[in-house]
């Protein structure tokens, strides 16, 4: 950070000082101190239904925050607000501290270094498994770039990474659509790996995993904390047992309750909101 | 087409050599140079419908680039074709000067409406370079700025079908009425020469007669480099999953409007070759139906192939070209029955059919 300041207290390029020992860079995300994510007091309505309802959340940097919640709870609508498919009413929503997400389209999101895993499994099916991590794959973004894009050799080893990470070696030049449904899960979040993405929302991504490639799912989750911040939404109680250090339980679109897995099951109103009074 | 899907087999290389010589050399020859009372003569019929039918060619590889590989399926292409004939028309109908019946200063249709003079939008056509650039930029710029409009609203689907299908509509009302200035439905026609030679010549018609032939050429290899390109990779995600390409950080509308507006220009690069060649452009090109049929033709050859398009245009030319001389009430029934049969059985098109039977009979992949 040794952007020269201008008289009136700013860097050059506009961005302005946070009094925090050093220079805000416009449009680079800045989470070095506290939250990577903060939602505050955010409604989003659909003909009259809340599906959120002044809900705040914050998720610190490098941390991996477990989201549950019956149906309806507000927990997909959540993520669309956070990657801009979904516009708030009302609230905002931070990424670091400079990157105001609702003045964001989808694609500047992901470019900041947001990444989602969609509930259902999309990846592209008619592409090759290699051609999936190719397109999803940082670079830049441009018709013109990508008329004359020819992959170099770092590109090619940072795609057999992913690929041995993910355990898909042997598929490369698989067409995605043939995949099982665990591997085109495993593909996605492998897509989004390679994004690099400073923090990654995860809709419910051992759905449909046998036992085995839900543990190793885990393991992968728990070895990425600390390099990523990662929001996992997921029903399968197990899996967040296995992972989760901080679980937000959300009820009819705002946090009914906060806190380490044990707390939230002893917690009076989420057991009556899971199992009826 | 899966990844699989290769540009293209050796033997398709060798088959396209083959035909490209054949077609541009060959005939040409077999045209120009042989006796027309010889039995290897080639008329001057069947040279015109061939450069016909590459026209066409040209248009269904256009049609494939925006349907087969972004999944836009366009049923007003008809308008970017007609605009590219209508734009050379223009330098041909200002190339028969004071030629004309009424041996005017203004084209015979002005003569009619009592004009006088040229209206303005009518300067400079005289010029074949500036006629050559309104070929390429009138389609272009209305593809852009409705593509940009359409994508921009992120309409899709059967949505966007018909709002084309009422483009061309609409550009055929407009081009009907005499005060346009287009010539109303009688359009452009009894054109005497282009570049100062006779357009009758057999010469000129050889000569436009080639270029057609490499422009399709130049087209199929420039729609090859784009679809095996990390960009036509992105197009076909986004025909398949335009949501997981706008979580991946690309942006939709620039990469349609793109692969739209060069379509369009070819559309209208095809027309203007087209226009030479029969001798006239009138509205009815941008009937409905016509745009339909071009989708017909993708369709029989198979979508995101680049050379089942093409193979489709042919065969379905060819097959109108006899079929409406033979059994002339038949031809829309043929069409329709062919369009229903390719729907229901043969989804990936002729090029679909093909490669299923290679695969039985080698029992192989590929």
């Amino acid at each position: 950070m040794n952007t020269p300041v201008t008289e009136n207290n700013e860097t050059q390029d506009g961005g302005a000082l946070t009094g925090l020992a050093h220079f805000v860079q416009p449009g680079e995300l800045d989470a070095s101190h506290g939250p990577v994510l903060y939602l505050d007091d955010i409604t989003v309505s659909f003909d009259g239904f809340r599906a959120l309802n002044q809900l705040s959340l914050t998720i610190d940097n490098g941390e991996l925050r477990c989201i549950i919640g019956p149906n309806g709870a507000g927990k997909t609508t959540m993520m669309d607000v956070i990657t801009g498919k979904t516009r708030a009413d009302s609230g905002t929503a931070f990424f670091g501290q400079t990157l105001d997400l609702t003045k964001m389209n989808e694609a500047k999101i992901v470019q900041s270094g947001i990444g989602r895993k969609f509930q259902k499994p999309t990846v592209f099916e008619q592409h090759s498994v290699f051609e999936n991590l190719e397109l999803a794959m940082q670079a830049d973004r441009s018709v013109w770039a990508t008329l004359f894009a020819r992959l170099d050799s770092e590109s090619r080893d940072r795609i057999a990474d992913t690929l041995k990470l993910i355990r898909l070696q042997d598929s490369a030049d698989r067409p995605a659509g043939l995949l099982s449904h665990g591997q085109k899960q495993w593909l996605e979040i492998g897509m989004l790996l390679i994004q690099r993405p400073k923090l990654l929302l995860l809709d419910e991504p051992v759905a449909g995993m046998t036992d085995e490639e839900t543990d190793r799912t885990a393991e992968l989750f728990l070895s990425l904390a600390g390099k990523h911040s990662l929001m996992v939404v997921e029903h399968d109680m197990a899996f967040v047992a296995q992972i989760a250090k901080k679980v937000t339980v959300l009820h009819e679109g705002s946090v009914l309750a906060e806190g380490s897995l044990d707390q939230v099951q002893n917690n009076k109103r989420v057991i009556e909101v899971y199992l009826g009074r | 087409m899966t990844t699989t899907y290769r540009y293209f087999s050796k033997s398709v290389w060798l088959a396209m050599g083959l035909l490209a010589i054949g077609l541009l050399v060959v005939l040409p020859i077999l045209h120009l140079g042989v006796d027309k009372h010889s039995s290897l003569y080639v008329s001057s019929y069947a040279i015109t419908l061939i450069g016909k039918i590459m026209c066409y060619a040209i248009l269904a590889l256009a049609m494939d680039l925006v349907w087969g590989y972004a999944g836009i399926l366009s049923l007003g292409h008809g308008v970017f074709f007609a605009l590219g004939g209508y734009a050379f028309g223009m330098y041909l109908m200002r190339g028969i000067g004071a030629d004309g019946v009424y041996h005017a200063n203004v084209p015979d249709f002005m003569v009619f409406l009592d004009w006088k003079t040229l209206p303005w939008f009518w300067h400079g056509t005289e010029h074949f370079a500036y006629s050559l650039l309104l070929v390429v930029l009138v389609p272009g710029l209305l593809a852009l700025m409705f593509g940009f409009f359409a994508f921009r609203s992120r309409i899709k689907g059967v949505y966007l079908s018909i709002i084309t299908q009422a483009l061309t509509f609409a550009a055929m009302l407009l081009f009907f009425r005499n005060e346009t200035g287009f010539g109303g439905n009688n359009g452009f026609t009894d054109f005497k020469r282009v570049l100062g030679y006779s357009i009758t010549a057999p010469e000129t018609r050889v000569a436009i007669y080639m270029l057609t032939g490499l422009v399709l050429l130049g087209a199929l290899l420039l729609g090859r480099y784009i679809v095996t390109s990390k960009y036509g990779r992105v197009l076909a995600a986004i025909r398949d999953a335009e949501s997981r390409v706008m979580f991946c950080g690309y942006n939709p509308v620039s990469y349609k409007l793109f692969i739209w507006t060069l379509s369009a220009v070819l559309s209208g690069i095809a027309g203007a070759l087209y226009v030479p060649q029969v001798g006239i452009i009138n509205p009815s090109e941008m009937s409905p139906a016509n745009s339909i049929e071009i989708a017909i033709w993708t369709a029989v050859g198979g979508r995101a192939t680049l050379i089942g398009p093409i193979l489709g245009a042919v065969l379905v030319n060819a097959a109108k070209s006899y079929l409406t001389v033979s059994f002339p009430d038949y031809w829309l029934f043929f069409l329709g029955a062919l369009f229903i049969v390719v729907t229901l059985y043969l989804p990936h098109g002729l090029m679909g059919l093909l490669s299923a039977l290679r695969r039985k009979i080698t029992g192989g992949w590929k």
